[in-house]
């Protein structure tokens, strides 16, 4: 299946990603993004229906940890790094509306 | 520059001090980090205090570690507390982190001395340290050529002697494609051998932290310091750091290596007949050349650019001007969101976090990101194969000596194509190092690739020394 990009795609990608593009942004992202998928064109073309797919390179089980209280990073200090905070929470702009 | 694996020496039998070696780094970054632009922040001051505490342990007759003393510089996608780290993003200025990567703390805690940080791709995406948010590094050999990237600024330290060792990561090549552009010994080691706690995430099932050095025993001395199991990281191998600068000497003899026709198709000429001669000094020492295809190499450059993007999107959701880095102001917390990466990002990290939100998305996803990953499954059945009949493949790094700032950047699939040899390693887990193996236009140097398969880094390192003796020359 082959699938040339459109601009739409772009920029219906971009609104998911939570991008803002200019036209041309949009224009020049859609002919790069178009050129990729040009060259993906030869993994697309294989069939590979009994092939089963690899998401990693050792196919790890899931690691738990004992449920042990140990010291973890001190809140203050992560609040520090962060844009906004407020009574010891991240705070951001209203949401949906709601007076901050 | 004297070898890490000297300095240490000196360091710890008191021929010279982790003070001495630090003033000797600093320096030599003072003459050339202008005009280079390797280091995105120096820590005069926590280099300074560490080198003193180092010299004072000496003095009290502890044993301060394998690195004693050693200047290292720390890519910039490395946790370091305390300390600037902004994988070369306008989105985390100013962010400190509250911790330390497990590769940072090891290195200090085996007596290294973190000069500062340096340059990169942002997020580690690009092949040339021209994404970088804060200005192109340049490479040593040559100013007016990139140092490859994305730890293009690991390399060029190495390179320009400012530090005798750095560590850098490889997603798809960003360790080896620079080493070979700068002329340093670089590795991507087995995925999980190396704890990724404190990397800043890119593509984390093909992420590893791994080693920069002038010369192939720094780089075994470096990984040893760096590897073994940590439980922070939940994709860590469970077995402690292996033996590998004792073995570095351990040489090819009755070693089957295969030369690889899709790890040279597509290189300058120059380039294949570097690897050729390195096919021949590798025979001379004892080895069996067999000149081999794997036509399933062919399929990873698509692969990657696919699955790499698909997890960087994913990772990279991250930033949203909430939780640490800048934000930009807006009137609802959506709009903010949008506003902070817009302004954040620069446009390849937007080119590869739409790739992947595409690939990943209703009605492409079976088409492109979950055809990837059967190739992935093709791949490393191919390296599984390939491995039952030899020992070692030998190959190209990188297509080209370092080219000039400009060339590829208004063509990212140019630029992409830098990494054609080097992602197959990625996209298996296995372990490769590029080793200098003679120069080429311009008198740049060259890399040559040795891949094997995973743990395989004692046999790579001594089979990459046996290039390194020869010297290239041709």
């Amino acid at each position: 299946m082959s699938s040339p990009l459109r601009r739409d795609d772009v920029a219906k990608v971009a609104k998911l990603a939570r991008l803002t593009l200019s036209d041309a942004e949009l224009d020049m992202f859609t002919e790069q993004l178009g050129h990729v998928l040009e060259h993906a064109e030869d993994i697309e073309a294989l069939d590979l229906a009994d092939v089963i797919p690899t998401a990693h390179p050792f196919g790890l089980v899931n690691v738990v940890r004992g449920d042990i209280v140990r010291p973890c990073l001190a809140r203050d200090e992560v609040l520090a790094m962060a844009p906004d905070a407020e009574d010891g929470r991240f705070a951001v702009p209203r949401i949906m509306g709601e007076a901050r | 520059m004297r070898s890490a694996v000297e300095i240490a020496r000196d360091v710890r039998g008191g021929q010279s001090s982790a003070e001495a070696e630090l003033a000797r780094s600093l320096a030599a970054i003072a003459a050339r980090n202008d005009e280079l632009n390797v280091f995105l922040h120096l820590d005069h001051q926590g280099a300074l205090e560490a080198a003193r505490r180092v010299d004072e342990r000496l003095a009290k007759g502890e044993d301060v570690g394998a690195l004693a003393g050693v200047p290292i510089a720390l890519k910039d996608n490395l946790c370091q507390i305390g300390v600037p780290t902004t994988a070369a993003s306008k989105i985390l200025s100013g962010w400190r982190p509250p911790y330390s990567a497990t590769v940072v703390e090891r290195v200090l805690a085996a007596g290294a001395i973190a000069v500062g940080k340096t340059n990169l791709d942002e997020f580690a995406m690009g092949s040339s340290t021209e994404n970088s948010a804060f200005g192109p590094t340049r490479n040593p050999h040559d100013p007016s050529r990139v140092p490859g990237g994305s730890s293009g600024g690991s390399a060029a330290a190495v390179a320009a002697d400012m530090t005798p060792i750095a560590l850098g990561s490889d997603t798809g090549g960003s360790i080896r494609q620079p080493a070979a552009l700068c002329g340093v010994v670089g590795m991507k080691p087995t995925y999980g051998l190396v704890s990724r706690y404190g990397l800043i995430a890119f593509a984390s099932s093909l992420d590893q932290i791994g080693p920069f050095a002038n010369n192939v025993s720094d780089a075994a001395l470096l990984l040893e310091v760096i590897a073994g199991h940590d439980p922070w990281d939940s994709t860590s191998l469970p077995e402690d750091s292996p033996s590998l600068l004792s073995h570095v000497d351990d040489g090819v003899a009755g070693k089957r290596i295969g030369l690889t026709r899709e790890l040279v198709d597509g290189a300058d000429d120059e380039v294949v007949a570097a690897v050729e001669r390195a096919a021949a000094v590798l025979r001379a020492a004892g080895a069996t050349i067999v000149e081999l295809s794997v036509p399933e190499f062919r399929l990873g450059l698509s692969a990657y650019y696919l699955i790499a993007p698909a997890e960087a999107s994913s990772n990279l959701a991250r930033y949203d001007g909430v939780r640490y880095g800048v934000r930009v102001d807006a009137e609802d917390v959506a709009a903010m969101n949008e506003a902070t990466r817009t302004a954040g990002f620069g446009a390849e990290v937007k080119r590869r976090i739409m790739l992947g939100t595409y690939a990943l998305s209703a009605g492409y996803y079976d088409a492109y990101y979950g055809q990837a990953l059967k190739v992935r499954t093709l791949m490393i059945d191919a390296f599984k194969r390939v491995y039952q009949d030899v020992d070692v493949l030998l190959g190209a790094t990188a297509p080209s000596v370092a080219f000039s700032f400009g060339a590829k950047t208004d063509n990212p699939l140019a630029m992409y194509l830098s990494d054609v040899f080097t992602i197959p390693t990625n996209l298996a887990g296995d372990p490769a190092i590029s080793v200098p193996f003679g120069r080429g236009e311009g008198d740049m140097p060259i890399g040559v690739q040795l891949l094997g398969p995973g743990r395989s880094e004692a046999e790579l390192f001594a089979a990459a020394r046996v290039l390194e003796v020869a010297g290239g020359a041709s």
